[in-house]
């Protein structure tokens, strides 16, 4: 068996494929840097990220999938599953060994679990559009903290960037470190850690004048539009998963109480 | 100042809250020069305890009402606290909300206050004021009053991306009891006027490009369920009528919560038809996306719905001889119709079916809900489940593999533990 590791990147993991191919590796196993465990047995190869390589990768695959085809394909990637790089390996052994388009066929059961993958990755960037909380800073910047179970941030950019086009803003993704920012021209990715300086007192004290009575008024609202005569906590929870609380403001105080 | 805006936001979304409509989607506005906000499929951005969802601020301008409407909490005769919001206060929570993605938008109504077009000159101000100063483009959603005039729901329409014109009951008859004050007429007149005004636009639309929006998002209506006696055939034929005449986006149904001590109504205490509700939400989805006919789903000799299985069901059981459905030859339309699978699900079989013949399996994996639709289906599987039952005992069968959410609420009967 041969192990693949790459740098964790989309780049680097269609380098990968590029790698199998040029090669004639049969038994392959792909993994990203950060979760490759010693492997005693067997070869282990550190491939590069090679833009011109994984771009030849990815424009096969243009020819081979069709548009929604190539998107679920990014979306199961980005759910960083263990062992995901290894089902799209089969998906793209699959398609390029195939006649005709291959991303509706649900009896291979790659293709399957791609599908499936990209949906559960489709509706987490789903609730984020939803559950994003942006609080006003004293400098008039938009922050909010999200902690997604996938790595759903590079998908999120076009929606906020269209929809919040007149205020800087910040959506931080505090499981994976990194952060989309908006300075009123483009989104762009930024590398930071915070993490250390994010106590709630810290966030009162650089929060704009404004902001607390709106959070209130938001709580108060949340509260007031419920019909007790036809509670349903279980629809409750299932729509806003108790693992979201944390960043809503209308469920803090809730929970708190 | 804080405590005073609190307070209003407390009554008047407490006040709104018995309006089901909730849905932001259908529009289709665009962000322009850098602006705040856009509109899209939807987005549901919290859930309140008790299951709806919450996607706009849905708030009366004021619940000072000159009406005397018996299921309606801010009838004048009504001892609660009253208050109103001024304009700018609404614009004012509307953009903060927005801006911090609390919310899609805005669904504003009113009590009438002193007269019809009174109140409905303030909704619009208020839309026009978002729309044209704050360079707002999120959803909005604006009730009309009945008995404004034709010039004001014609502006309303410029800047809403919905109006709403609740019909309140399914009959006249019922209104007339409950709503002394309140004419079906008054009600049924300005949605044909947006009807027609509607269709205009979009015709106007095809020759001029440039032709302002006008009510992009359609208008839809809402009536109060279990609060007086129609069948169900009676409201799923309004329903269709409002589909299929006036062209409604959404026809909203309402178990009626009993507020109030009326002997017109149920009494305090009754419990929220929640179950009929869902049903007849699931026939108004089988008239709107499932291509069944209101006369397939209701019928005279059955003027209600099954309440303990849902009416797609309900209608295979009655037209068994239509089964089995090969599952690896039928239309997509006829597979859309087979109990246990849904529009997407219908769709996901026909192109996996260019690939391999289905078998059992894979149909699972699909999602498909084997439990109720194996008893209707063949595929590319030597065993087929329909060996000659009578529909009552596939009835029996189905409920018998599952345990419906709604159980509890099945009997009459008052449970003591």
């Amino acid at each position: 068996m041969t192990l693949l590791v790459y740098d964790g990147s989309m780049e680097g993991f269609l380098s990968s494929v590029f790698y199998v191919y040029e090669y004639k590796i049969q038994d392959a196993e792909i993994r990203p840097f950060t979760s490759c465990q010693d492997n005693l047995f067997g070869n282990r190869v550190f491939i590069d990220s090679d833009e011109s390589r994984a771009t030849r990768v990815w424009k096969g695959l243009e020819q081979k999938l069709s548009d929604n085809g190539l998107k679920q394909f990014y979306r199961a990637f980005l759910s960083e599953v263990p062992g995901i790089e290894d089902q799209l390996l089969a998906y793209s052994r699959y398609a390029f060994s195939s006649k005709h388009q291959v991303d509706c066929d649900f009896s291979h059961p790659a293709v399957l679990m791609i599908n499936q993958l990209a949906k559960k990755v489709y509706r987490e960037k789903h609730r984020m559009e939803a559950f994003v909380r942006f609080q006003l800073t004293a400098d008039n910047i938009y922050y909010s903290v999200v902690e997604p179970d996938f790595n759903v941030l590079p998908l999120l950019s076009k929606h906020f960037g269209d929809r919040y086009a007149d205020q800087r803003w910040i959506i931080y993704d505090m499981k994976r470190k990194y952060a989309l920012y908006y300075d009123l021209q483009t989104v762009t990715t930024v590398q930071i850690d915070f993490s250390e300086q994010l106590s709630e007192t810290n966030i009162q004290v650089i929060s704009h004048e404004n902001e607390a009575l709106y959070q209130q008024l938001w709580q108060r609202y949340f509260q007031s539009v419920n019909i007790p005569a036809r509670k349903n906590l279980k629809l409750h929870i299932r729509h806003m998963p108790k693992r979201y609380w944390r960043n809503l403001i209308e469920k803090k105080i809730i929970g708190n109480r | 100042m804080s405590d005073r805006i609190l307070e209003k936001l407390s009554i008047l979304a407490d006040a709104a809250k018995y309006d089901v409509s909730c849905s932001s989607s259908g529009s289709n506005r665009k962000n322009k020069n850098k602006g705040l906000g856009d509109t899209g499929n939807g987005i549901c951005h919290a859930y309140t305890e008790d299951g709806r969802c919450v996607s706009l601020l849905k708030i009366l301008l004021t619940n000072h009402c000159i009406f005397d409407c018996a299921y309606c909490v801010s009838r004048k005769s009504n001892d609660i606290k009253r208050a109103g919001f001024t304009v700018q206060e609404v614009v004012d929570l509307t953009i903060n909300f927005y801006r911090r993605n609390y919310i899609e938008g805005l669904f504003l109504s009113s009590g009438i206050f002193k007269d019809p077009d009174f109140t409905m000159e303030r909704l619009v101000r208020i839309a026009k004021k978002l729309r044209t100063e704050e360079n707002f483009h999120g959803y909005i959603h604006l009730k009309t009053i009945p008995g404004a005039s034709d010039e004001l729901i014609k502006e309303a329409g410029l800047y809403a991306d919905r109006l709403s014109i609740n019909v309140e009951m399914p009959t006249e008859a019922s209104l007339k009891l409950l709503a002394p004050d309140k004419k079906r007429e008054d009600m049924i007149r300005p949605m044909k006027y947006l009807h027609s005004a509607i269709l205009q636009n979009r015709e106007d639309k095809k020759l001029i490009r440039k032709t302002p929006q006008f009510v992009p998002a359609g208008q839809s209506t809402q009536m109060v369920i279990g609060a007086t006696p129609e069948n169900d055939l009676q409201i799923l034929g309004a329903a269709n009528a409002f589909y299929q005449k006036l062209k409604m986006k959404r026809v909203y149904f309402s178990g009626y919560i009993p507020i109030s001590a009326d002997n017109r109504l149920p009494a305090v205490g009754t419990p929220v038809p929640i179950v009929r509700e869902n049903r007849l939400y699931q026939a108004d989805w089988l008239m709107r996306f499932y291509g069944f006919k209101v006369n397939e789903i209701i019928s005279i000799e059955q003027p209600n719905l099954d309440m303990d299985i849902d009416p797609k069901l309900s209608w295979a059981l009655r037209n068994i001889n239509l089964f089995p459905i090969d599952i690896n030859k039928a239309d997509v339309e006829v597979i859309m119709r087979i109990p246990g699978i849904g529009v997407q699900s219908a769709y996901k079989i026909c192109s996996a079916r260019k690939f391999a013949r289905l078998t059992w399996d894979n149909l699972k994996k699909i999602g498909i809900q084997l439990s109720k639709a194996r008893h209707f289906i063949v595929c590319n599987s030597p065993d087929f489940e329909l060996k000659d039952l009578t529909p009552m005992q596939i009835k029996h069968r189905i409920l018998s593999a599952g345990k419906s959410k709604y159980e509890a609420n099945f009997s009459p009967q008052l449970k003591i533990f």
